[in-house]
């Protein structure tokens, strides 16, 4: 491929879920075999593209596109080893949601706004993935909480748009302070790419005004902590949840909650540094809140009832662990931190797909009315066994080798108490998962039958990409040790960026 | 106190008749008569500033003053239509924020 | 190319394509209109691209120079207002008549009114002495008031009779400081008579007296009240042009003369005092918008709150670090307001013509008909929010960026809070179109069907805003060209 082709490659793969976008929007209601035809081909050219990236860095090519947005401004897009992290399972996720969405909400209106959003809102994962620097970054995140809006409030029921009120309240106000974090950054340093291990130029400036630096990152870390749901900023997450499945598997594995924990690693380990920012004395502050996440978030899902939210408070705990890891400092705790991006993405999104299938093929949403759903619907119920298992911490699936790490990395840094939030982590996890799965596969089914009329299994749109994603939670759990794996990408992304952790 | 100083101390007293009538009257056609008084101030003044010497006379606020009147003929006349118009409908003579 | 004769073209051309439209009446001659748009856009983008090659332009009327002549000038800022006037005439032009004649207005009364506005609008722009500009003021009020007056019921009426007399009042003032000026200089042109003006309390008074007759222009708190009412009851179409455009020009003209005429009397206390009424105008604004009932008052005090940000620039001007920044994130800001204000307007026009009526409460489950319009009203109030990636965004990043680097934070405050304010009846109002109908619910007269030309207008108009979010970087180079002092 020649040169100039790999310059356009992010761009491309930016526009293709613009022009998707565009040509649902374009489309209307009506017609659906178009508009599935162009959610599956612009779900699919982007993977595709994406993968040529990551083909292209490991041939040792280097992805970026820059024009000036501003005078002194760049918008940039560039693919580091870890932008393609984010970008390639954002990539998959949409492709595998969208397969999901299609068979969840073809029935139900307003389908050209929520597909065209769902697109948009994956453009702006993808832009936030590979943004270059502060710049871009800030404008494909507040790219998303636009793109998001729509979806939340998708069934428009007065339950949906109190948590749209509720989540705009939280992201908008994450965003001024990102915004204002950002400026006063550029109005400090000027225009500077994202260079791993810290820009030279933040490092200056925090010497020699450390009280404005320390003040700068304290507004862009409250910024992004917003969509990494951190406590006390957690609030919107669960309301989120009278959004359609398909939005709640998007929100919590891929789009929303994902680009704030990926803005917590862009800024403490590319704009200033692990080092800076631990002398500054911001990350101890940054590992214990998500500490204090974890725990919390696990505590609140015991008391939930309703399926969705139990997992939507789950979100909020397993999360934390990527900000958690990054905070830790050194190169093990990174890495399971950068593991866990992915890992959590996965298995949420297949706890969010079976929950989707409990509710559309038998009405169920409360997790009292599980009962015996295993015999019903055995496939579902195993790919969210494989799910709340991994999530669990259970070896040789996904989530055991994100805590190992963070684990290892945490006592490595010294940091032994970190061991005591894992394991806490893992007992409550258990606390609430494994009630689930005895009701869903050791408690007889209702005598009356189960509320929804539906067929035996879920539809088969809704029960692939279920599948799929737990047998991702098993491989990637199982093949950690080789070079693709997230684990060997989230390795690779430290041994070159990260020398110096 | 020089011909000049005299014309424009009485510009002045008039903007003042016209700014309190606007204030204190709510009759449409007494605010209508008062931005006609302070469109006359202002002619005023200007005529005023136009005497450069004892001999010597400046056109150009002469100019100004033209056309300022042709515009302040054309809106006093759209005003009161549009006054006209508005009683013809409400049958009041004052905005509704006055106590129409 | 008509080279240097394009800049008269600017203004000439739309006045003689009103006198056409009057003569040939619009009823025989439908195209007109939109022809005579077209030419003058395309006289606009000629000039554009001379003021970008070749820097400021100047014509001299009849080949008469000032004193006695009148000159038209044209520098970045000017080029940059007409461009925008531009876009957001030829769309309210293609706009009306569909608009008009589906709502019953007179067209006949409608267009040479509006194509005389689009006049003064230019002129108000290239003008280079005061008197011209008050001639032009006088213009835009004599157009713009008999345009809200169309809206016909009493509260139209009532609306438009008060915008005119607190217009006329401001006129005067304005003429009043005028007549000052020129008593003390013997000149009216913009630049001569500022630098022959000084500090002196001869210049303090006239200044004050121009800026209250402006300030009412530009709707700025507390001389704001005028606003809602008109705008909200004018047709949709005026609505978007006067928002977008007249009240815009006033407040263009606050700055371009206290930053071309008056820069020796802008001091701190007065920046201050003018930023301050700025600043409490986007919040009062923003409250009174999440206070409405209806669509078009949302919008109509959105106005109020968007200029209010333009009136930032003079603090933030008498700042070193804060200057150019902060003129920069000005100016786009007006090109961007202009743009969404004129989309959001022309989109509510939809939803009036769709449903026959405007309120919040009753936007719920929008029929498929407005999909389109909610859609380029929701991209319309992102620019306004100034979320990215939009024109409104680059320009709030602007001004905050000038605030912050100056180190001016009870600015940056107002520019980031204001934001968020905006944000809060820009969802309240898309909250509602989301809303899915009650049960049982249905319309009591059926939704209309848009015509095409109504529902691709407002969604082009907010599209350009994503177009000039991409980059600002021609624009603002246009805008270098005889930038004042200290901001260029």
């Amino acid at each position: 491929m020649s040169a100039l082709l790999y310059a356009y490659l992010p761009l491309g793969a930016l526009a293709t879920a613009v022009v998707t976008a565009a040509a649902i929007f374009a489309l209307g209601d009506a017609r659906r075999r178009q508009r599935t035809f162009w959610n599956l081909f612009g779900a699919t050219a982007k993977l595709l593209m994406v993968a040529a990236m990551v083909g292209g860095v490991l041939e040792g090519h280097t992805f970026a596109v820059a024009w000036p947005a501003l005078p002194g401004v760049e918008l940039r897009l560039a693919a580091d080893p870890l932008a393609l992290l984010f970008a390639m399972l954002s990539s998959v996720l949409w492709l595998v949601t969208t397969v999901y969405a299609i068979a969840y909400l073809e029935h139900s209106g307003q389908r050209a706004r929520f597909f065209g959003f769902f697109s948009l809102c994956v453009a702006a994962t993808f832009g936030i993935a590979l943004a270059g620097n502060a710049f871009t970054f800030l404008l494909f995140y507040e790219m998303l909480t636009l793109a998001t809006y729509p979806l939340v409030v998708h069934r428009g029921h007065p339950a949906a748009l109190a948590a749209g009120r509720l989540y705009l309240a939280h992201t908008l106000g994450g965003g001024a302070a990102l915004l204002a974090g950002t400026v006063a950054l550029y109005a400090a340093v000027g225009e500077q790419p994202f260079t791993a291990g810290g820009i030279p130029a933040v490092a200056l400036w925090a010497e020699q005004a450390p009280a404005a630096a320390t003040a700068v990152l304290v507004l862009l870390l409250a910024g992004v902590a917003v969509k990494a749901a951190l406590f006390p900023l957690q609030g919107w997450l669960p309301a989120a949840m009278v959004a359609p499945a398909p939005v709640s598997a998007l929100l919590h594995a891929v789009a929303v909650v994902k680009a704030g924990a990926f803005g917590v690693v862009r800024i403490i380990e590319d704009v200033y540094g692990y080092p800076l920012a631990a002398e500054l004395g911001v990350t101890p502050a940054l590992a214990g809140l998500a500490a204090v996440t974890v725990v919390y978030g696990s505590v609140r899902a015991l008391a939930q009832v309703d399926l969705k939210r139990r997992l939507a408070f789950s979100t909020v705990s397993q999360v934390s662990f990527i900000s958690l890891g990054v905070a830790l400092g050194g190169p093990l705790a990174l890495i399971g931190g950068l593991a866990h991006l992915v890992h959590q993405g996965v298995m949420k999104i297949t706890l969010f797909f079976c929950a989707g299938n409990y509710a559309e093929t038998l009405g169920i949403h409360r997790i009292d009315a599980l009962n015996g759903v295993g015999r019903r619907m055995p496939a579902t119920s195993a790919a969210f066994t494989v799910a709340a298992l991994g999530m669990i911490g259970l070896p040789p699936l996904a989530g055991f080798i994100s805590k190992w790490y963070l684990g290892i990395g945490a006592l490595a840094q010294g940091q032994a108490w970190v061991v005591g939030v894992l394991a806490a982590s893992t007992l409550l996890n258990a606390a609430y998962f494994l009630p689930v799965l005895r009701r869903i596969w050791l408690l007889p089914p209702p005598a009356a039958g189960f509320p929804g009329a539906g067929g035996a299994e879920a539809h088969r749109g809704l029960l692939i990409p279920a599948l799929l994603t737990a047998a991702a939670v098993l491989l990637a759990g199982l093949l950690a040790a080789t070079a693709f794996s997230p684990l060997g990408w989230a390795e690779r992304i430290v041994e070159r960026g990260y020398p110096g952790l | 106190m020089t011909q000049a100083a005299l014309y424009s101390l009485v510009a002045g007293g008039l903007a003042g008749i016209a700014v309190y009538g606007l204030i204190t009257c709510t009759h449409l056609l007494r605010r209508i008569l008062a931005l006609n008084l302070l469109g006359s101030a202002v002619f005023l003044l200007l005529v005023a500033l136009a005497r450069r010497g004892p001999q010597a006379v400046d056109p150009l606020p002469h100019a100004m003053v033209l056309t300022g009147i042709v515009i302040a003929v054309s809106a006093t006349a759209f005003a009161l239509a549009l006054a006209r118009r508005y009683h013809g409908r409400t049958g009041a003579e004052r905005l509704p924020e006055d106590g129409a | 190319m008509v080279g240097a004769l394009s800049l008269p073209l600017a203004f000439f051309l739309p006045l003689l394509t009103a006198l056409a439209v009057f003569l040939l009446r619009a009823r025989r001659a439908p195209w007109l209109p939109l022809l005579g748009g077209a030419a003058t856009a395309a006289a606009v983008a000629d000039l554009i691209g001379q003021v970008a090659r070749e820097g400021p332009q100047v014509y001299h009327l009849g080949g008469w120079a000032p004193p006695l002549g009148i000159e038209l000038y044209a520098d970045g800022l000017a080029a940059l207002m007409l461009g925008m006037g531009a876009l957001v005439a030829l769309a309210v032009t293609a706009y009306s008549g569909a608009y008009l004649r589906g709502q019953g207005h007179d067209a006949e009364l409608f267009w040479p009114l509006w194509l005389v506005q689009w006049a003064a609008l230019n002129g108000a722009f290239l003008a280079a002495d005061l008197f011209n500009l008050y001639v032009m003021l006088e213009l835009l009020t004599l157009t713009a008031a008999p345009l809200v007056a169309m809206g016909g019921e009493r509260a139209a009426l009532a609306a438009a009779l008060r915008y005119l007399l607190l217009a006329l009042l401001g006129s005067l003032v304005y003429l009043l400081g005028v007549a000052l000026i020129y008593g003390a200089t013997g000149t009216l042109h913009l630049r001569e008579a500022g630098a022959l003006l000084g500090d002196g309390p001869a210049a303090a008074l006239a200044a004050g007296l121009i800026s209250a007759g402006l300030l009412v222009k530009a709707a700025v708190f507390p001389l704001h009240i005028w606003l809602m009412p008109a705008h909200s009851a004018a047709p949709a179409p005026a609505s978007a042009a006067l928002s977008a455009l007249v009240a815009k020009a006033g407040a263009y003209l606050l700055l371009r003369l206290w930053l071309w005429t008056f820069p020796a009397l802008l001091s701190v206390p007065l920046g201050w005092l003018l930023g301050g009424l700025g600043a409490a105008g986007v919040v009062y604004g923003s409250l009174q918008a999440l206070r409405q009932t209806r669509l078009k008052p949302v919008i109509a005090y959105s106005t109020v709150a968007q200029l209010g940000y333009l009136l930032l620039l003079l603090p933030l001007a008498t700042v070193a670090g804060a200057a150019p920044h902060a003129w920069q994130g000005a100016a786009y800001h007006a090109l961007a307001h202009g743009l969404a204000k004129a989309a959001a307007f022309l989109a509510a026009g939809n939803v009036l013509y769709s449903l026959g009526h405007d309120r919040l409460a009753g936007l719920h489950g929008l029929t498929p008909y407005l999909s389109g319009s909610v859609l380029a009203l929701g991209l319309a109030f992102a620019s306004l929010m100034g979320l990215p990636p939009t024109a409104g965004f680059l320009a709030k990043w602007e001004l905050l960026r000038g605030a912050l680097g100056g180190g001016q934070w009870g600015w940056a405050a107002v520019i980031v809070g204001g934001g968020l304010l905006t944000a809060g009846y820009a969802f309240r109002v898309l909250a509602a179109a989301h809303a899915a109908s009650p049960p049982g619910y249905s319309e009591i007269r059926p939704p209309r069907r848009v015509p095409p030309v109504m529902a691709w207008t407002p969604l082009l108009l907010a599209l350009a805003l994503y177009l000039l979010g991409l980059s600002a970087v021609p624009a603002l180079g246009l805008l270098e060209q005889g930038a004042p002092e200290g901001l260029g």
